[in-house]
Order: C-alpha cells, then sequence, then structure tokens
C-alpha cells in the first residue's frame, strides 16, 4: 500500500515487516523517530519484539551483538556521535559475524555542533568490517533495510544503511509499503546458525593466535559480499519490482565528463544533466550505493571510457580530502591509464547542494587543465 | 592447534573447545589473596563480589579458587572482617 511518510517512518515500517526479536537503541536527532516509532510497534503488539531501552549507543551496540549472538535476529539505529560512541563495538559484531542491520541516520560530526547531513560520521566507520548502503529516496531506504536482513544472513557480516539527515530523515514522500507475506516470502524467519548455546556452552571471539586467518576470512566474506548484494538485489526486483544495483550509472554510456558522488545529492546531478545534454556537453552521473565492500571492479566498468571523473563528497577526512574520492582514484587504478579526478567538497553540515552547486562543479571541472587538489564549494567569500 | 587446522574448515568466528573454565587465569596473579577462617564470618560477601567466580561456597566456608583467581583484591576490599589479605604472588 502507498503511503506519504518520512523516510525515519520508512526505515522503521520495514524493520517491523522483517520481524526482529530484539532491538536496542537510544535516541538521538535526527534518528530518534526510528526508534520510537519501533517502540511503538512493540508496544501496541504490531511487532513481537524485545525492545531494550539502553543508557548508551555503546551499550544499544553491546546488546544487539549479544541477542545476535543467540541466533536473534536483530536491529539498532543511530547517528552521529552515537555512531562514534558504538564504534568498539562495531569491530566486534563484524569479528563475531553477526548479521546486524543497523539505520544510521547521516548526520555531521562536533565540533561546531551540527545535525544535519554528512557522511562523515560512517564514512569513518569504513574500516570495522560492516557492510554499507547510501540511499538516495525514502523507497529505497525502506527497500534497502529488507534487503539488508537476507544480505547480512547469508555473508554473516552485519550491515548499515545510510540515510541523510532531514534531507531523507525528515522529509514525506510516497513509499509503497508491501504486506507482510510479501516481505515473509522474500525474506524466512531468522534460520538457525552457529550460536551460543546454553546446554553447550562456548566462548565465542576469545584469545587465538590464529587472528589473522580470521581477518583473512572476514576479507573474504566482504569480497564476497558485492556479488551476494547484487543477487539479493536482482531477488528483490523479482518480488517486489524495484531493484537498485550496487552502483547506480545514468547516461554513462557516452559521457565526456562523469560525477560520482553517494546518497541524496545524485539526484540534482541527474536533474543538471539533463539541461546540460540539451546543450550538448555529455555528462553522466555514477551514484555508488554500496560503499562497503566498495563495487570497484563496477566503477572501472563504468568510468573506463571518461575523459574527466569529478567526485562530490559531503564528508572529508582532514588532510587527505573527500573519503569517496579517495576511494574512487584507488579504484581505477586498476584500469592502468590515467583519467584525471576532480575532488569537491560540498555540502558539509547539511549546506544545500543546489542545481547551481552542481553547475559551478561542472563548469570548473571542464575548463580545468587538470585536477589541482580539494576544491571546496560553498564558503565564505 | 594450528598444525590440526585448514583454512577451508575454520569456523567463521574463533570459537573455542571448551567453556571458559577452560582458561586458567590464575597464573595472571600478582597478588594472593589469603583467607583467615578464624576471622571469616561466612557472610558471603567475597563471594558475591568477586567478578571472576574464583570463590567457592563449601559446606561451611568460602574457597579461593587459585587455578581462576587473577588477584584483583576485590574481596579483600569487600570484606568487612579484614579477613582477607592480599600477599605478594611467590613463583618459581
Amino acid at each position: 500500500m502507498k503511503e506519504v511518510i518520512s523516510s525515519n517512518q520508512a526505515v522503521s515500517n520495514a524493520v517491523r515487516l522483517c520481524r526482529p526479536q530484539v532491538i536496542a537503541a537510544y535516541p538521538i536527532t535526527p534518528q530518534s523517530s526510528v526508534v520510537e516509532m519501533i517502540a511503538n510497534f512493540c508496544t501496541n503488539g504490531d511487532l513481537q519484539a524485545k525492545f531494550i531501552t539502553v543508557e548508551s549507543e555503546h551499550s544499544a551496540m553491546a546488546a544487539c551483538i549479544a541477542a545476535s549472538a543467540t541466533g536473534a535476529r536483530t536491529f539498532t539505529a543511530t547517528s552521529s556521535q552515537g555512531l562514534a560512541l558504538m564504534h568498539e563495538l562495531l569491530h566486534y559484531a563484524s569479528g563475531l559475524r553477526l548479521p546486524i542491520v543497523m539505520a544510521n541516520v547521516n548526520r555531521a560530526l562536533a565540533a561546531p555542533f551540527n545535525i544535519k547531513a554528512d557522511l562523515s560520521d560512517s564514512l569513518s566507520q569504513r574500516d570495522t568490517g560492516w557492510i554499507q548502503f547510501y540511499c538516495e529516496s525514502g523507497q529505497e531506504v525502506f527497500d534497502t533495510i529488507i534487503q539488508s536482513y537476507a544480505i547480512s544472513e547469508q555473508v554473516l557480516l552485519p550491515v548499515m544503511v545510510n540515510l541523510e539527515g532531514f534531507i531523507l530523515s525528515h522529509t514525506y514522500e510516497i513509499v509503497d509499503i508491501p504486506k507482510q507475506k510479501e516481505v515473509d516470502s522474500f525474506l524466512p524467519l531468522a534460520q538457525p546458525r552457529h550460536c551460543l548455546d546454553v546446554e553447550d556452552p562456548v566462548l565465542i571471539g576469545g584469545t587465538t593466535d590464529l587472528y589473522i586467518n580470521f581477518r583473512y576470512k572476514l576479507h573474504q566474506a566482504m569480497e564476497a559480499a558485492t556479488m551476494a548484494c547484487k543477487e539479493i538485489d536482482t531477488q528483490f526486483q523479482r518480488n517486489f519490482d524495484r531493484g537498485y544495483g550496487v552502483i547506480q550509472p545514468y547516461h554513462c554510456e557516452d559521457s565526456d565528463i562523469m560525477i560520482v558522488t553517494a546518497g541524496t545529492i545524485a539526484g540534482t546531478c541527474r536533474a543538471v544533466t539533463d539541461q546540460y545534454r540539451k546543450s550538448g556537453l555529455n555528462i553522466g552521473v555514477l551514484r555508488i550505493r554500496l560503499f562497503r565492500p566498495f563495487p570497484k571492479d563496477q566503477i572501472c566498468q563504468v568510468l573506463a571510457g571518461a575523459k574527466k571523473v569529478a567526485v562530490i563528497d559531503r564528508d572529508f577526512s582532514p588532510g587527505c580530502g573527500g573519503v569517496i574520492a579517495q576511494e574512487v582514484k584507488s579504484a581505477i587504478q586498476g584500469l592502468r591509464y590515467p583519467i584525471p579526478v576532480y575532488e569537491y567538497i560540498a555540502g558539509l553540515g547539511g549546506q544545500d547542494v543546489t542545481d547551481d552547486t552542481i553547475k559551478t562543479i561542472i563548469n570548473h571541472t571542464n575548463n580545468t587543465q587538470e585536477p589541482e587538489g580539494c576544491t571546496w564549494i560553498g564558503l565564505l567569500r | 592447534m594450528k598444525g590440526q587446522y585448514r583454512m577451508k574448515d575454520m569456523p567463521v568466528t574463533a570459537i573455542s573447545f571448551l567453556t571458559t573454565e577452560g582458561n586458567e587465569t590464575g597464573d595472571w596473579r600478582s597478588q594472593r589473596p589469603l583467607l583467615d577462617s578464624e576471622k571469616c564470618n561466612r557472610c558471603g560477601l567475597c563471594w558475591m563480589y568477586c567478578p571472576d567466580n574464583a570463590i567457592r561456597p563449601e559446606q561451611d566456608s568460602f574457597k579461593i579458587l587459585y587455578t581462576y583467581c587473577k588477584g584483583c583484591g576485590i574481596c579483600a576490599k569487600e570484606c568487612p572482617r579484614g579477613a582477607i589479605s592480599m600477599v605478594t604472588e611467590e613463583r618459581k
């Protein structure tokens, strides 16, 4: 049934239909309404799950890890500083190979204090062994939560679904909510896996001199996860008639300049490139939906024909530049021939990235002979 | 153990073959708690506070399990009768 809901409500409704057994969460703007709504579902019986209220995000993740280690399907949601507080436990979740699903509402990290959209919070959790998705619409957020349970339980890795604060989280749009039985047929109830068992107690994740071997297995699982994400997306498309791929190219076949970005900025880029196309400048847009594992091969394939690549990051790593730009540069190294990559930082702390911003970026890329480090858009004069 | 394992046979994560009873943590200890049974009134606070289950209630006393006791000293601190003293662990 189609409803006009916010992306936070899309998360809550998708989680309800996935029938998790344990939810542990701590409120933080702009995520709070996700878990408030889930708490209501648990209270009024729409969701048969244990909702654990905890004293911090660190505890929320600890509770999810413990519950997941007993075989329960679990969920939590957080944002920004809350995600940062979870950091050390994120490594435990992936190292123990637990299929936990988490929604992270992207918000800027302090200081200065800012509650609006910025991808730096989740991108700075890049190396924690979590699969990461970046969404563009309420419907995609909804669908990605459902896909994430299927993916995580297949590859035994935790999944983080990212949506930008306010731009998605508090914006209402049409979302098609399938029936419970439709979701059930795509995502069966949590299946038994190797878990803690009171009848046969063991210690999991304890000290071992085989450490490097377990890390290698984690690496292998991550490598295999790209294919799993693709296959599950294809299966999802068969069931629900909606699919997204791990990357989303738009007019990339015949373009001179390729814009690469993640999240909602991609939509604005597509609208602007349509205008440019009429005036004869062919521009493509590549939205990266799956960030970890980074779909290197797919990205290389799309960018292979580009004369110039412009990467727009709503995030940055101080002392280096945009995180996605670094990843893209590293990936296209695989092509064995150089493509100039122009790096742009825009929209930090929820600053609007408008069509004019995109035009500035396109014109700068078009008129500049050689890339000259990172260009910041939207600074004071 | 390394010799017996092959990568493909390994579980996805480190799982012990034993319960934590197999981890004999007593050799971590630098301070050894000594229980003076003359002073002890068997209140059981040491047993309740021990973070490692290294104190076990017996028929009419409490026994420190030196195989597991890490020597944290919480029992000595909590004992209202001062019946537990910490002494430097002597090892050969």
